[in-house]
C-alpha cells in the first residue's frame, strides 16, 4: 500500500468511481427509454478526478461545476435520489427539476452548479472566493472546467484576478483533449495548459487525471495550500471521456483507436489493478460493492419514477425571491 | 431639501450604504484611485479602504460574475459598470447567471446583487459610447430594472435596490450627473415599484424614463403656453414594471406619447405601446405615438448627434401630432 491511503480509503476510492460510472451507464438506458431528455453529458472515463478532489474539501467548502457534473455531485454527497430525479425533471430533484442534467445545485453542500456556459462558473467561483476572504473565513472554491474554457476570456481575466486578490480558489481545469469536437491542438496555439495557468503568478500541476491516487495527492497539496492563504491553485487534470460528447455526438473528429488506447488507461481497471497488486483487494470486495450501487440505483430511478413532476402553477415561482417564492 | 446634484446623491447613496452594511462594497474599474470615472466614488478610497473600494482589471464578465460569487456567498456587492456600453462584455454573467440561478436552482440561491452604470448619449462621445440599451435588460426576467432620472431617485434606488434579495440593474444617464435638484433631508430609500407622475396633465400623456424626463418637462411647459395640459409620466422601474399608472394616465388623458432614447425598432416604447394597446385600447382616442432615436449609430458631430436623439422640441412636435385636427406622423 502506499502510505497516501489505507484499505478502506483505498475502497472508497474505487466505490465513488464506480458509482459515477454505474449511475452514467443507467443515464444512458434511461434515455434511450426517453426517460432523461435534452442533453446528457457523460462523465465515464473521467471519474477519477471528482473522486479524488471532492473528498477532500471540507463540507463548509464550495463546488462550482459545468454540465458534465454528475460525478461531483454524487461525490459531493448530493443524494442519488436526488440527482436522477433531477434528470427525471421531478420535483424532487436537486433543482425541482427546472436544471436536469446540466444544472444540479445543491445548497446544503454549497454546489453551486450545474453550469453550462463554457467558463461561466469561473467568475462565480472567484466571486465565491471573494467573498469568503472579506468576511475573513477560511473556505476552498473549488472551480471545475475543461480545457474548452482556456480557449475562453474568462479563464483567462479570472485567473489573473485571483492570482491578484490571492483570492482562495482552486481551479480544476478537467482537460480531456477536446472542446466538444475540437482538439486542444486545433484551438489553442499553446496547448500546455497549466504552463499558461503559471504566467498568471499561481501555483500549478499538472496531473494524470486517470490515476486517482495521483490525482489525490495532487488535490492534497493544492487543497492545503488554497486554505493556507496561499491564494489561488491550478491543477490540470489530463483525463478522457470515452464517451461521446453528449447524446446527440456522432464523433467525427476522433478515431476509435485513440479511444480504445485512453481505455486501456481506464481510471477504475487501473486502480483495481493496483489495490491488487497492493493486495487491497479482497476477493468479493467488487461485488458488494458492485451490489451496493445496484441497488442504490435502483432506489433512485424508483425514486424519480414514483416522485410528482413540479405543478404548472409553480412555473414563475422563484423568477423573484418575492413572487410566490 | 437641500441642492445637490445627481452625481452627489449617487455618491450619497454609495456612501450611506458602506457606512451602514459591513457586506456592502463596491468595484469596478477605476472605482478606487481615480475615483469612479463620473466621479461617484470620489475619496472612498481614503474613506472605506481598499478591502471595500475595489478596482478591478478591465475584465467586465469576469468582475460583474464575480459580484454574482460574492453575492452568492453572503456580500452586498455594488459592482460599477463604467457604462451600458461595456457591459455587453458581461451579458453571459448577466442574463445565464444573475437572472437564472435562482429560478434555475429551484429556489435555493439569491443573488443580492446592486449593479450600476451609466448610459445614454448626447455628449458626443460617438457610437461606441452613447448606447442606450435598458430595454434590453427590461427583457430579462429575474432582475430589476431601475432608471431613476432625479436625484431623490439616483440615491433612494440605490439604497432600496441593496434591500432586494435578487439583482437589482441600475441605469444612471450620464448627462444626469452635473445636472442639480432638491434632495429631502434625510433622503431614505425609494419606492422601486411604481412609477411617478411627475407632471399632471389632461390633454396626453408623455411616459418617458431616465434621461428623458428633462426633455418631457421642458416640451410640456412649451405646449402648455399652446393650451395642451402634458402628463408626464416617469416610468422608474421597467422592470418589473408598473403598467397600472400607465394605463390609469392613459385612461385620463386618452393621447399618450412615448419617449425612448432607444432605437424605435424593437425598443422598450414599443412594449409600452403593447400594453396600452392591451390594457387601454377603448381608453385612446388615437394612435399612441413613439419618438425614439433614429436608427443610426450615434454619430460624434453635435448637429448629426442631436439629430438623432429625441429634444424637447421633438416631443412638442411629436405631441402636436397627435392632437385633435393633426395627423399622425408615420
Amino acid at each position: 500500500m502506499p502510505q497516501a491511503v489505507d484499505r478502506p480509503q483505498a475502497l472508497e476510492l474505487l466505490r465513488q468511481m464506480l458509482r459515477i460510472r454505474r449511475f452514467e451507464e443507467k443515464c444512458v438506458e434511461l434515455y434511450s427509454l426517453g426517460k432523461i431528455r435534452g442533453f446528457l453529458h457523460l462523465y465515464i472515463g473521467e471519474e477519477a478526478v471528482a473522486a479524488g478532489v471532492i473528498p477532500l474539501l471540507a463540507h463548509e467548502d464550495a463546488v462550482v461545476a459545468t454540465y458534465r457534473e454528475h460525478g461531483h455531485a454524487l461525490v459531493r454527497g448530493t443524494p442519488m435520489r436526488a440527482l436522477m430525479a433531477e434528470l427525471y425533471g421531478k420535483a424532487t430533484g436537486c433543482a425541482r427539476g427546472r436544471g436536469g442534467s446540466m444544472h444540479f445545485f445543491d445548497a446544503s453542500r454549497r454546489f453551486y452548479g450545474g453550469l453550462a456556459i463554457v467558463a461561466g462558473g469561473l467568475p462565480i467561483a472567484v466571486g465565491l472566493a471573494l467573498a469568503d476572504k472579506l468576511q475573513g473565513r477560511n473556505r476552498v472554491t473549488a472551480c471545475f472546467f475543461g480545457d474548452g474554457a482556456v480557449a475562453e476570456g474568462e479563464f483567462h481575466e479570472c485567473l489573473n484576478l485571483a492570482a491578484l486578490w490571492a483570492l482562495p480558489v482552486l481551479f480544476l481545469c478537467e482537460n480531456n483533449l477536446y472542446a466538444m469536437g475540437t482538439a486542444l491542438s486545433r484551438h489553442q496555439s499553446e496547448t500546455d495548459i497549466a504552463r499558461k495557468a503559471r504566467t498568471y503568478g499561481m501555483t500549478t500541476q499538472a496531473v494524470d487525471g486517470m490515476d486517482v491516487l495521483a490525482v489525490r495527492d495532487a488535490a492534497h497539496s493544492a487543497v492545503e495550500s488554497v486554505r493556507g492563504g496561499h491564494g489561488p491553485y491550478f491543477l490540470e487534470l489530463k483525463t478522457y471521456r470515452f464517451r461521446p460528447h453528449s447524446m446527440y455526438d456522432p464523433e467525427l473528429y476522433r478515431q476509435k483507436d485513440e479511444v480504445e488506447q485512453w481505455k486501456q488507461r481506464d481510471p477504475i481497471v487501473l486502480f483495481e489493478e493496483m489495490m491488487r497488486e497492493w493486495k487491497a483487494l479482497c476477493e468479493g470486495d467488487l461485488a458488494e460493492a458492485e451490489a451496493h450501487i445496484a441497488a442504490e440505483i435502483e432506489d433512485a430511478v424508483a425514486f424519480a419514477e414514483a416522485s410528482d413532476w413540479e405543478p404548472v402553477e409553480d412555473l414563475t415561482k422563484d423568477v423573484y425571491t418575492q413572487a410566490g417564492g | 431639501m437641500k441642492k445637490i446634484t445627481y452625481r452627489e446623491a449617487v455618491r450619497e447613496g454609495l456612501r450611506q450604504a458602506l457606512r451602514s452594511d459591513p457586506r456592502v462594497f463596491v468595484m469596478g474599474e477605476d472605482v478606487g484611485k481615480y475615483g469612479g470615472t463620473y466621479g461617484c466614488t470620489k475619496g472612498f478610497l481614503d474613506e472605506f479602504g481598499p478591502e471595500r473600494v475595489r478596482d478591478t482589471p478591465l475584465a467586465e464578465s469576469t468582475f460583474v460574475g464575480a459580484g454574482i460569487g460574492a453575492a452568492l456567498g453572503g456580500m452586498r456587492p455594488i459592482v460599477e459598470v463604467m457604462t451600458v456600453n461595456f457591459s455587453l462584455l458581461a451579458l453571459d454573467q448577466i442574463l445565464n447567471n444573475a437572472a437564472t440561478i435562482r429560478h434555475m436552482s429551484g429556489g435555493q440561491f439569491s443573488i443580492p446583487l446592486v449593479v450600476r452604470m451609466a448610459t445614454g448619449g448626447g455628449r458626443q462621445v460617438a457610437a461606441q459610447h452613447s448606447h442606450s440599451l435598458e430595454g434590453w435588460f427590461a427583457h430579462i426576467p429575474g432582475i430589476t430594472v431601475l432608471t431613476p432620472a432625479t436625484v431623490a431617485d439616483a440615491k433612494g434606488m440605490l439604497l432600496a435596490a441593496l434591500k432586494q434579495p435578487d439583482p437589482v440593474f441600475i441605469f444612471e444617464h450620464a448627462y444626469l450627473y452635473p445636472v442639480e435638484g432638491e434632495l429631502e433631508e434625510p433622503a431614505g430609500e425609494a419606492d422601486i415599484r411604481r412609477a411617478a407622475i411627475r407632471r399632471i396633465g389632461s390633454d396626453v400623456s408623455i411616459i418617458m424614463f431616465g434621461g428623458s424626463l428633462w426633455k418631457a418637462l421642458a416640451a410640456a411647459e412649451q405646449l402648455s403656453a399652446d393650451g395642451i395640459d402634458v402628463e408626464v409620466v416617469d416610468l422608474r422601474v421597467l422592470r418589473p414594471l408598473d403598467a397600472a399608472t400607465i394605463l390609469a394616465s392613459v385612461a385620463k388623458t386618452h393621447r399618450a406619447l412615448i419617449v425612448d432614447e432607444a432605437w424605435r425598432t424593437g425598443s422598450f416604447a414599443a412594449e409600452i405601446s403593447a400594453q396600452i394597446m392591451e390594457g387601454a385600447f377603448y381608453e385612446l382616442d388615437g394612435p399612441v405615438g413613439r419618438l425614439c432615436s433614429v436608427e443610426v449609430p450615434l454619430p460624434y458631430p453635435k448637429h448629426l448627434e442631436d439629430a438623432a436623439l429625441p429634444s424637447a422640441e421633438r416631443i412638442v412636435q411629436a405631441v402636436r401630432s397627435l392632437m385633435p385636427g393633426e395627423r399622425p406622423r408615420p
